[in-house]
């Protein structure tokens, strides 16, 4: 199905999108989808009594990233026996205490492998608005009071829209639209862009038939206007803009379906082939490939770009660290793993948390990364953490840490 | 030039007070949301309107769940919920309006049990009220607690010893039983109490099938390929297979879970297609749920009218795995499945089989009136008698 004829009929975002206040972190892996927040240090040591400023309690299970926009942490999870209750948390983040709860009731499928839950996808914000999606592809848009502004089913809108191992893509705001990857096995494999004020669908876009957990990444223009998503895939990457779905660019050499590519400026760093280097000039149609290197292999966790480096975890649990420049690697460093979540950075600082909860920070370094600091939560630790304000927020499915000086 | 400015400051109010609409209103505009955005122009309105709404407006949010869809009903949902929250702070959210209403079974269930949530948060020794008659509840989740502490009931008599007491509780705790967890938790003791228990009768299995196949899918092309059995269910017809002439045989399960393993009913055949056939004969003329689970690719048939299909493999196989709302005539139903396996030599890919039962949408077992056979029936294209 080619973007759809609507793509010209929109109503374009009313200037009410608030911009991103460098503290916010508004969407999974951050508001700019980079995993780095760079605005302030973190602490490099913490444990279940130590240098947790708050900790708070979640209902059912989760996967989801928070997500933090002024001064609140949104957490999504799911419950129920069929996992077909559907939460959206707002926690105070100077206190950890709960603003509010609302509740829905899944309409699409809650089938999932034992591992992931219902609440997968990380939700979203344009900094006034929430969009919680989850894996039975209900959307929820509600204002940081918790009201209600419209709700989607988009497995009622496509009935064959759904994974039995469950869906995990988060979506991501950018070109003051909203959009989300809903890709699968069927036929009805689709990205769509969703007006954020409304829930109308600005355009649908058919996508490769093939089941994909990837998240979009977001190359920000110097206004919403010439914001490009890049939506990963089997088939490669595509780049589009997101307010109208037209087809920027297109890489068709394939791509992962776990590990989410990583950005930098205008370069992709695409988990395809190992890592391929795809330069993507302003202004420019074309896609420039920069480098491949086809033995730096990320695993679960998606790569980050910091600085003059690419870092990613692959399937031993190796931190492996290579140049942005070719692709080179630089460093290695064993890491206890194994991990799910994707780590994030902070000032010359990355945090990987594994699946038994350590968080191990590695000073980056140019000639060799070290571990420098270590923390314990003594829980199952899935979900790649937010940063905000200088401080760390973790969830587990039952709880949830703010990882700063009291 | 005063009295003017307070003419026109009342008239202004006055138009200002006639323009807002009732909670009445405002739920028929959010009843009208519909699929991929339609209606949602005016509903965006109306839930921030409903929204605002104190306490008084919440039976009405209640009643209007009935005949809504499962959409519109999340919408009423988040209007509920934050009028709810601001009542219960501002003290003014009403226990006997939420209980009468939980109590009430010719309700939505979804609601009902969204208002005695509501309800506990005020009164939290409800659930001791309410729960224990609710073994037989259209709510599933109402269910659920109450096999829960029923089945409680049997575990303590059990360890005290009385056994003929535990028997009788967990026999009615399995009476209300619908999720696999708690039939296993009750079924368990039961057995060890010398009970037999027959789970495809109590889940609603379907246990006897006529099966023909292989077809063809190499490449994954026999799930869109039309198939004889397809155009017309004659139990006395041969086809061309995948490689030899095909017939149907019957073939029952005894799998607990009525899961019918085609790999060992027929062979470990990849790349191929089987279809299974088999009669349901339903009380009345209803709606009830198919509910599949399956590794492999699929279509049903019901009467033969397509219903649904999945081309999806090995990504996957549970009870309930797949849910379709099936409408039955009054007497004989045929029942038809496609179920393809694909050319995958993994380990984990090597099953082809599925499980099919009927229950209600709360997912008790719908007991077939009467079981019949029959040798020959028309398929799927053609008009039945």
């Amino acid at each position: 199905m080619p973007c759809s004829p609507w793509c010209g009929a929109l109503v374009v975002g009313l200037a009410l999108v608030v911009p991103a206040k460098a503290a916010d972190w508004r969407q999974f892996r951050g508001t700019a989808t980079t995993s780095v927040a760079d605005d302030a240090p973190l602490l490099t040591s913490w444990s279940e009594s130590e240098n947790i400023a708050w900790k708070a309690d979640l209902p059912g299970r989760g996967l989801s990233s928070p997500i933090v926009v002024r001064d609140n942490v949104v957490v999504t999870c799911s419950s129920g026996y069929h996992q077909d209750r559907l939460h959206v948390l707002c926690f105070n983040a100077a206190n950890g205490t709960l603003r509010w709860e609302r509740q829905f009731w899944a309409t699409g499928r809650t089938i999932s492998h034992p591992k992931t839950c219902v609440a997968s996808s990380s939700p979203a914000s344009d900094g006034q608005r929430i969009f919680a999606l989850y894996s039975s592809n209900d959307l929820a848009c509600l204002d940081l009071n918790g009201e209600l502004q419209w709700y989607r089913g988009l497995t009622v809108d496509f009935p064959n829209a759904s994974n039995s191992l469950g869906m995990a893509s988060s979506p991501v705001f950018a070109g003051n639209t909203l959009v989300v990857q809903v890709e699968n096995d069927s036929q009805q494999s689709l990205a769509v862009g969703i007006n954020p004020l409304t829930g109308e669908s600005r355009w649908t876009m058919q996508r490769p038939s093939r089941a994909n957990w990837t998240s979009p990444a977001v190359m920000p223009g110097s206004n919403p206007d010439d914001d490009v998503v890049l939506l990963q895939s089997s088939a490669g990457i595509s780049a589009i803009n997101p307010l109208t779905g037209a087809e920027l660019w297109k890489y068709t050499d394939g791509a992962a379906t776990i590990p989410s590519s990583a950005v930098q400026g205008r370069t992709l760093y695409a988990v395809s082939h190992g890592i391929t280097a795809l330069h993507f000039p302003a202004g420019s149609a074309n896609v420039e490939q920069l480098w491949r290197a086809e033995r730096l292999n990320p695993a679960t966790a998606s790569p980050v770009a910091y600085g003059e480096r690419l870092y990613l975890l692959n399937g031993a649990g190796v931190l492996v660290c290579a140049d942005l420049k070719d692709g080179a690697v630089t460093w290695q460093l064993r890491l206890e793993g194994p991990f799910t979540s994707s780590p994030v950075v902070a000032k010359d600082h990355l945090y990987a948390f594994n699946e038994a909860g350590i968080g191990q920070v590695v000073k980056l370094g140019d000639e060799r990364g070290e571990v420098v600091g270590r923390g314990e939560l003594n829980d199952l630790i899935l979900a790649t953490p937010a940063i905000a304000n200088g401080a760390l927020y973790v969830r587990s499915d039952k709880t949830l840490w703010k990882i700063a000086a009291k | 030039m005063l009295f003017r400015v307070l003419m026109t400051c009342g008239v202004m109010c006055g138009a200002i007070v006639a323009q807002a609409a009732t909670p009445a209103e405002l739920v028929q505009t959010i009843k009208s949301v519909g699929n991929e955005g339609a209606g949602h122009s005016a509903a965006v309105r109306a839930v921030k309107e409903l929204s605002q709404s104190d306490a008084a407006a919440l039976p009405e949010i209640l009643k209007a769940f009935e005949n809504a869809s499962p959409l519109q009903s999340n919408w009423l949902r988040g209007a509920f919920e934050a009028i709810a929250d601001r009542a219960r702070k501002e003290n003014k959210l009403s226990a006997a309006m939420l209980e009468g209403f939980a109590r009430d079974t010719a309700r939505n269930p979804s609601a009902r049990r969204m208002a005695y949530e509501w309800l506990l948060t005020l009164d939290a020794g409800a659930s001791d009220r309410l729960i224990p008659g609710m073994l037989r509840d259209p709510s599933p989740e109402f269910r659920r607690d109450a096999v829960d502490g029923r089945r409680r009931e049997a575990d303590w008599l059990r360890e005290k010893g009385f056994n003929k007491e535990a028997i009788a509780a967990y026999r009615q705790a399995l009476s209300g039983a619908v999720d696999d967890d708690q039939v296993k938790a009750i079924v368990k003791p039961l057995r060890e109490l010398g009970e037999t228990v027959d789970l495809q009768q109590h889940f609603g299995f379907l246990a006897t099938w006529r099966l023909i196949g292989p077809f063809d899918n190499t490449d994954g092309k026999g799930f869109d390929t039309v198939y004889p059995p397809e155009r017309e269910v004659n139990f006395a017809a041969k086809y061309a297979g995948k490689s030899a002439e095909v017939a149907w045989i019957e073939h029952r399960t005894d799998n607990d879970y009525g899961i019918v393993d085609l790999a060992k009913a027929l062979e470990p055949f990849k790349g191929a297609v089987t279809y299974a056939a088999t009669e349901y004969h339903s009380a009345s003329d209803q709606v009830v749920d198919i509910r599949l689970g399956t590794p492999n690719a699929w279509k049903l048939w019901v009467n033969g009218q397509l219903l649904f299909g999945r081309d999806e493999y090995h990504r996957n196989m549970q009870i309930d795995q797949y849910r379709v709302r099936a409408p039955l005539k009054q007497g004989q139903n045929e029942i038809l499945l496609k179920v393809c396996q694909n050319e995958q030599s993994e380990d984990w890919a090597q099953r082809w089989q599925y499980q099919v039962r009927i229950c209600d949408a709360a997912g008790a077992a719908i007991p077939p009136a009467t079981a019949k056979t029959s040798s020959k029936s028309q398929g799927p294209n053609s008009q039945l008698e």
